[in-house]
């Protein structure tokens, strides 16, 4: 992010007179009471967005929000036509009003027609903006009146706050902390099980018409610094973002207006650099970065963690197989011999010879095998070298084959599987089955010695007592 | 106090005047008005189908940025740089959106909302901080303005006067979803109801779903410096959802679609001249009056039709 900060500032600075550095500076200060005012207004903005957002995020009312903000632009307007100026309260009740006739018709329309949801709200964010965009045009045409102002309620500008504003901005932040915090449990209910809700007597509808109040209060408040089009863009994501990070509702909460204030911050930060940069994009700019960085690198659900995760799993299962590869090839010669010779092993894998070295490079690496010099020496290079595994490579080894055996024998006896088809399965679920599952299935099967095609379930009791080593014992041993 | 702000109204000034004095440049206005509602309307219908309403907000916002780049880029009005920036922006809008709900947990409705206030937001960044090169201004792309078309600018064909340019193009491009509309009707109506059968009847849904994503964007871009980037989302799902109340048969669904445009167009003009605003809003706003009117007084299924069918029931 704060790369990207650079980036863009070396970007406006080609387009500003003053100095950046000396914008940023000024900014970063705080000595200018101006700054100061777009600095809280964005902090209080971004904390009431983020909190807020997340309910309707887990809701998935996401697009509610964004038609509750277009729908507040008649009664931006209307509030302006009051006495014909910027008056903060006269617009907060306009907007509000509007915004909750909006939400209302979105409800209603629904009821009572077969229009699907989508289309709805596509009308009624549309349509209530075509109103507004009527009244505005009509008041930017009129001979009178104090317009100036009134255009930075479409891309928002945090430079523009006044004090008044960030004393409503403030109030709305404080109410909506208060409310989610006294109702918490009853919030996060409707959120995740709206029937449960209304069964538990919690009166769920009028939860979730206080969201909506709270959710157009927010809007509203948030208009002039992030302006009507990309408000819905700051309650939408950062709560998707914390949504990426953690399972918890609370830590998502406090996640998203974390990240709320940050992009806030960062975008009144970035507009301040230029001269008349609206700060509602850079807002977004910033809040969108975070998304990425979240979806890319989220430690859970990250998209290059997940894929990390899935390439080492399939490391593991690749020397598993190896592992399990020696332990046949010594089985067939009943043990006799201290190793395995690598054009054995490809001859029994079905694979060339280099494949097999790569293979055994693998689990050399992980200590679980050493290779040893063949007595009878020969000119080939690889059958000169003898594969052995230790005492680490032996444990796992008989753990993979005991629990494919294991596996096999569990779906003949107990699912009724015909005996020959049961190496497929068995050789899926062998690289995952846990101590737990092994343990209650060597239960249910009575402790078996031999698998459903005759051959010995190797046993693992004589390496837990005794730490040495001993391959026909590790066998034998039941 | 309302007497300030609604001006007077005068039958002449308002329903004659336009119609002899102002002709010239008034029924130009009403055509391009007619034809942005039509081709938006008409494949609206099928967005509305597919419910997809809300793709199609996504796709009209995200456009910004493609015209942007277009603008910058061959800093000259090409219309074949600006329709295959526009095409680019709406396909990567939708491949964005299902990417990020498929790959992960965000839901579909959140992942509609992240990507097109992102794109948005970019395109005014663009458009702010290389205003010389764009040409475009941020009040063009929340409302556009019919009224500030070129219409001097007269295109010909074989020595015939067709018309403005702008509005030939407008008309062009409602003559080929017409025309693309009639060609793959079956196939169209297959994938917008049932995918599975279309997939069954070997019809490349993926082929009609992106197909008609493009088409979508193309008709929004030569739409967007009449009507912008908003209420173009009005245009698309009021004629098909005010024509859905009244039929459920698709092919009247879209005939409803044109007379509406008609309609739209004819008022909003009028409208907008009596309140002295923008023509694209008063568009919207017959649109969502007309609807308003038919969900109300709808004969056969309106709502107080309804509530009247309920009060005698419970009697």
């Amino acid at each position: 992010m704060f790369f990207q900060s650079n980036l863009h500032a070396a970007k406006i600075g080609e387009l500003t007179e003053t100095s950046v550095f000396e914008q940023a500076l000024r900014f970063l200060s705080l000595k200018d009471p101006a700054v100061r005012i777009a600095v809280l207004g964005s902090i209080f903005l971004g904390i009431n967005c983020g909190l807020l957002g997340s309910f309707i995020v887990v809701r998935k009312l996401a697009l509610v929000g964004d038609a509750l903000s277009h729908a507040v632009l008649p009664g931006v307007a209307l509030g302006f036509m009051w006495n014909m100026t910027k008056d903060p309260i006269a617009i907060f009740v306009g907007a509000t009003i509007a915004g909750l006739i909006g939400v209302t018709a979105v409800n209603l329309i629904k009821d009572t027609t077969k229009i699907k949801e989508d289309s709805v709200l596509g009308m009624v964010l549309a349509g209530f903006y075509g109103v507004g965009i009527v009244l505005l045009t009509m008041i930017q045409n009129l001979p009178f009146g104090n317009k100036s102002g009134l255009d930075k309620f479409l891309f928002g500008q945090a430079a523009a706050l006044s004090v008044s504003d960030i004393q409503l901005i403030g109030s709305i932040t404080l109410l909506c902390l208060i409310i989610v915090y006294f109702f918490y449990k009853e919030f996060l209910v409707i959120s995740f099980d709206f029937s449960f809700a209304q069964s538990t007597g919690i009166p769920a509808k009028a939860f979730h018409y206080l969201l909506m109040l709270l959710l157009t209060f927010s809007v509203v408040v948030a208009l002039q610094a992030v302006g009507v089009v990309l408000v819905s863009a700051l309650l939408i994501t950062p709560a998707a973002t914390a949504y990426l990070l953690t399972d918890r509702m609370h830590r998502m909460l406090f996640l998203a207006a974390l990240f709320g204030m940050l992009s806030g911050l960062t975008g009144a930060f970035l507009s301040f650099l230029g001269n008349d940069l609206p700060t509602g994009p850079f807002m977004v700019v910033a809040a969108s970065s975070l998304f990425i960085a979240a979806f890319l690198f989220g430690p859970r659900y990250g998209l290059i963690p997940k894929f990390l995760k899935r390439k080492n799993q399939s490391y593991q299962i690749e020397v598993e197989n190896t592992l399990k590869a020696i332990y046949q090839v010594l089985e067939k010669n009943n043990f006799k011999e201290e190793g395995v010779l690598f054009d054995k092993l490809a001859e029994h894998r079905n694979e060339s010879i280099v494949d097999t070295e790569n293979q055994i490079n693998k689990i050399l690496k992980m200590g679980c095998a050493t290779l040893n010099e063949n007595e009878n020496s020969d000119s080939n290079y690889f059958k000169q070298k003898l594969i052995s595994l230790t005492p680490t490579g032996w444990t796992r080894a008989c753990e993979i084959v005991r629990n494919h055996r294991l596996w096999e024998l569990y779906l003949t006896n107990e699912a009724q599987y015909a005996a020959d088809h049961v190496h497929e399965d068995a050789e899926i679920i062998e690289h995952v089955l846990g101590d737990d599952t092994v343990r209650k299935l060597e239960k249910m099967l009575n402790f078996p010695t031999r698998d459903p095609h005759g051959k010995l379930i190797p046993g693992l009791k004589y390496l837990e007592d005794n730490g040495t080593h001993n391959s026909k014992s590790a066998v034998t041993q039941i | 106090m309302i007497e300030n702000f609604i001006p007077p109204f005068n039958f002449n000034d308002i329903f004659i005047e336009p119609w002899t004095y102002g002709f010239e440049s008034y029924i130009w206005i009403f055509l391009m008005g007619f034809f942005v509602n039509a081709a938006c309307g008409l494949v609206g219908n099928f967005i509305i189908l597919r419910r997809m309403a809300l793709v199609g907000d996504a796709i009209s916002h995200s456009l910004l940025p493609g015209i942007a780049l277009a603008f910058i880029l061959s800093s000259s009005r090409s219309t074949t740089v600006i329709v295959i920036g526009a095409i680019s922006a709406g396909l990567l809008t939708t491949i964005f959106i299902e990417y990020i709900y498929k790959t992960s947990r965000v839901k579909a409705d959140a992942a509609i909302g992240i990507v097109f206030s992102t794109f948005f937001a970019i395109g005014v960044i663009l458009i702010t901080m290389y205003a010389d090169h764009v040409d475009l201004d941020a009040d063009c792309v929340l409302y556009g303005e019919i009224g500030f078309i070129p219409f001097d600018e007269r295109a010909s064909f074989a020595g015939i006067n067709l018309g403005p340019i702008p509005v030939v193009r407008m008309a062009g491009v409602t003559i080929v979803v017409l025309l693309l509309i009639n060609l793959f009707y079956k196939e169209l109506l297959v994938t917008s109801f049932d995918v599975g059968l279309a997939n069954s009847l070997g019809i490349n849904t993926n082929l009609f779903h992106y197909g008609l994503m493009a088409v979508l964007s193309v008709v929004i871009v030569s739409a967007f410096e009449s009507v912008g980037a908003i209420l173009v989302i009005a245009m698309l799902i009021f004629p098909g959802a005010t024509a859905s109340l009244i039929s459920h048969r698709l092919p009247i669904t879209l005939g409803l679609s044109l007379f509406l445009s008609i309609l739209y167009s004819l008022i909003g003009v009028h409208l907008a001249i009596w309140l002295n605003c923008s023509i694209a809003g008063a568009m919207v706003v017959v649109a969502g009056l007309i609807f308003t009117g038919v969900w109300l007084f709808n004969p056969t299924n309106g709502l107080i039709k309804k509530m009247g069918l309920t009060r005698k029931l419970t009697k």
